[in-house]
């Protein structure tokens, strides 16, 4: 949103329309249906390992992008992410089993259910800000943790409920060759509907009322709505994403949804650039990405001279830990802005190449 | 006649500070009214009050004739009132097409699923009809070479155009601009009481304006009230406003008194805040 678009010149809109498209240029909107097209060959190409962390960016990107509406778009701040996240796998998976509702239903119906209960947790967002709203949201944290682990009848309690495979049509999906194109269909649609959310009204008066609230409520944006539903939204598609994260393991236990969680869902849309719908993508990619790729150092170093000199042994793991924090911290100090920021710079550069400073 | 927006004994106080005492007047309707007082006079704080930012200690407010006293202030923009504010109050990462998009808020229709789903439910339709209404604005008040820019980025006296630009797309009826050339040089003042003379005899609204500029307010409003320590002094015609002996003290102290000659427009004092 912040900063120059490069447009080519001779690019001249000659209608309205024209100007409203979500690219800027034909070229980059080819670019981006041939990256989409490229990338459904992933699952013939990529290692099933690797298709595996294209599938969880997919899922994680969608809750993270829900929850950039609220904190990056309309300015609030939320710190239970992941218990909606959990709320949705849940009942995405109660859905299926105690009604046999189609999993290709349950899905956007636990979003919406999810949505109804962040309703119901935005609440305090109309009269509460900045740290007392953090605290807020850390008890929906807390209340969801709680009723995950009390609820027998909808979560099973202590064993994990099972979750069905999806199935479209009666014909089962198995497997993650196959669950990876209904991942990369939601990741499509839900980043396509949130870029027409912003801009279109509400979107607009989400932003409006993080820009200037006194300033939006006069020109006729209710506080109170828009706040709260900021929150519905995000839950929407935290819900989403954990409905096709319990689709994808086929069992929901009570792990994983932790304020941890809420924290990584934070990172995520720090690094990728808070308010930025690309950036978001971009952001889960990386903190998904980190963590396997110290993985893959620390496998490197063990029994390697270095380890051997340094006597690390089992202290590898700590090490990695410390580098993902302090990668992380790093990338905060230089890149405060995210990597949409720099990736439109990189863009603007090779636009002016070789006449660049 | 009965008056477009009438204020009746409006005060209010902010504990120990009263910042309005009964204050009473009238605007009425296609009128450009000015209101005029020293720096911390309570001009702002009538406009917060018909705006709905504040709600008045004591006093009712009507706008065509309906008590607006207690309104929410995102209500008013349906009953036609729009305002600017003294001190910017852009959304400033946001373009300047989408600034003023936000004025069309309650005249769109679509919205959050509507508005997701864009092109299957008329949303996209929508957008585009009022962005034409935007663009008329644009063009009126000279905004096309910025139209893309960020509202922050901009120079002073265009965020002013900006802001003036979004209350247009209101479409209210009544206008309140507190202080619409604060800041501003020459040429832009020029430039801006020109807009707001079109603004009351081409689009024939009510024009509601807070000043310090003398000279544009003796020139251009057809009435002028003037406030003093929260307390109304005097109201009527610019001429006879600034003949008052009560104006000249206020204005320029009493010691300074004799000096005065009427048709010397007093140096305003230059707002600060
Ligand atoms: N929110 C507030 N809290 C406390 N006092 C306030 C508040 N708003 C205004 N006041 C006080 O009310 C008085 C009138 O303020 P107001 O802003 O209406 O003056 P003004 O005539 O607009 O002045 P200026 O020409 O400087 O804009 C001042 O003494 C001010 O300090
Ligand atoms: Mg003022």
């Amino acid at each position: 949103m912040a900063g120059q678009t490069l447009i080519p010149a001779g690019d001249f809109r000659t209608s309205y329309a024209a100007d409203t498209t979500v690219f800027p240029t034909t070229t980059s909107r080819n670019a981006m249906i041939l990256g989409i097209v490229l990338i459904c060959f992933a699952p013939h190409v990529v290692s099933a390992y690797v298709l595996s962390l294209l599938i969880q960016i997919g899922i994680f990107g969608i809750a993270a992008l829900g929850l950039n509406i609220v904190v990056g778009f309309t300015g609030q701040i939320s710190i239970g992410h992941a218990a909606f996240f959990g709320f949705g796998a849940f009942t995405s998976a109660y859905l299926s089993n105690r009604f046999g509702i189609p999993v290709f239903f349950c899905i956007p119906l636990a979003g919406v259910v999810t949505a109804a209960v962040g309703l119901i947790f935005g609440l305090p967002a109309a009269r509460l800000k900045g740290l007392y709203l953090a605290i807020a949201t850390l008890a929906a944290q807390y209340i969801l943790l709680d009723f995950f682990a009390r609820a027998e009848w909808f979560t099973g309690g202590s064993v994990p409920a099972s979750a069905e495979p999806f199935s479209i049509f009666g014909y089962m999906l198995r497997g993650d060759k196959q669950y990876f194109y209904v991942v990369l269909a939601y990741v499509v649609v839900c980043y396509l509907l949130v870029t027409n959310l912003i801009r279109s009204r509400d979107g607009r008066a989400l932003v409006a009322v993080r820009d200037h609230y006194l300033s939006a409520e006069i020109m006729g944006i209710n506080l109170t709505k828009y706040r709260t539903l900021s929150f519905g939204l995000a839950a929407f598609f935290a819900g989403v994403g954990g409905a096709l994260y319990a689709h994808y393991n086929q069992v929901v236990s009570n792990e994983g949804f932790g304020i941890d969680r809420s924290i990584i869902f934070l990172a995520m849309i720090i690094i990728g650039g808070l308010g930025s719908i690309m950036g978001t993508l971009m952001g889960t990619a990386f903190m998904v990405l980190l963590p396997e790729s110290m993985e893959w150092l620390s496998v490197a170093l063990r029994d390697s001279p270095i380890d051997q000199f340094l006597g690390l042994k089992n202290n590898i793991a700590f090490l990695r830990e410390m580098a993902i924090g302090v990668i992380i911290i790093v990338f905060l100090v230089f890149e405060p802005d995210g990597l949409a920021h720099r990736w439109r710079q990189i863009k603007a550069y090779w636009k002016l190449y070789p006449f660049s400073h | 006649m009965a008056h477009t927006l009438e204020v009746r004994g409006v005060s209010l106080r902010f504990g120990g500070v009263r910042a309005l005492t009964e204050v009473s007047f009238g605007v009425n309707e296609g009128e450009l009214f000015s209101i005029i007082g020293p720096n911390g006079a309570g001009k702002t704080s009538i406009v917060n009050c018909i705006s709905g930012r504040y709600k008045p200690t004591e006093g009712k407010l009507f706008y065509r004739g309906k008590d607006i006293t207690g309104l929410n202030p995102n209500a008013r923009p349906q009953l036609g009132i729009g305002r600017t504010f003294q001190n910017l109050a852009l959304f400033h990462h946001m373009s300047v097409l989408d600034n003023i998009m936000v004025g069309r808020h309650h005249l769109l229709k679509n919205n959050f699923i509507t508005g997701s789903l864009y092109w299957l439910t008329g949303a996209r339709r929508e957008e585009l009809e009022h962005r034409h209404k935007v663009e008329e604005i644009i063009d009126f008040l000279d905004l096309q070479s910025v139209r893309k820019a960020t509202a922050g980025t901009l120079p002073y006296g265009l965020r002013k155009r900006v802001e003036l630009a979004r209350a247009m797309a209101l479409e209210p009826q009544l206008i309140l601009l507190d202080e619409p050339m604060a800041g501003m040089n020459f040429e832009e003042k020029e430039d801006m009481a020109r807009y707001i003379v079109d603004l009351n005899e081409e689009f024939g609204m009510t024009v509601m304006m807070i000043e310090h500029d003398m000279g544009v307010v003796m020139d251009i409003s057809h009435r002028v009230m003037v406030l003093d320590f929260g307390r109304k002094i005097a109201e009527g015609d610019p001429a006879s406003v600034l003949a008052d002996p009560h104006v000249k003290r206020a204005y320029l102290g009493e010691e300074d008194e004799v000096l005065v000659d009427p048709d010397d427009k007093p140096a305003a004092p230059e707002c600060a805040a």
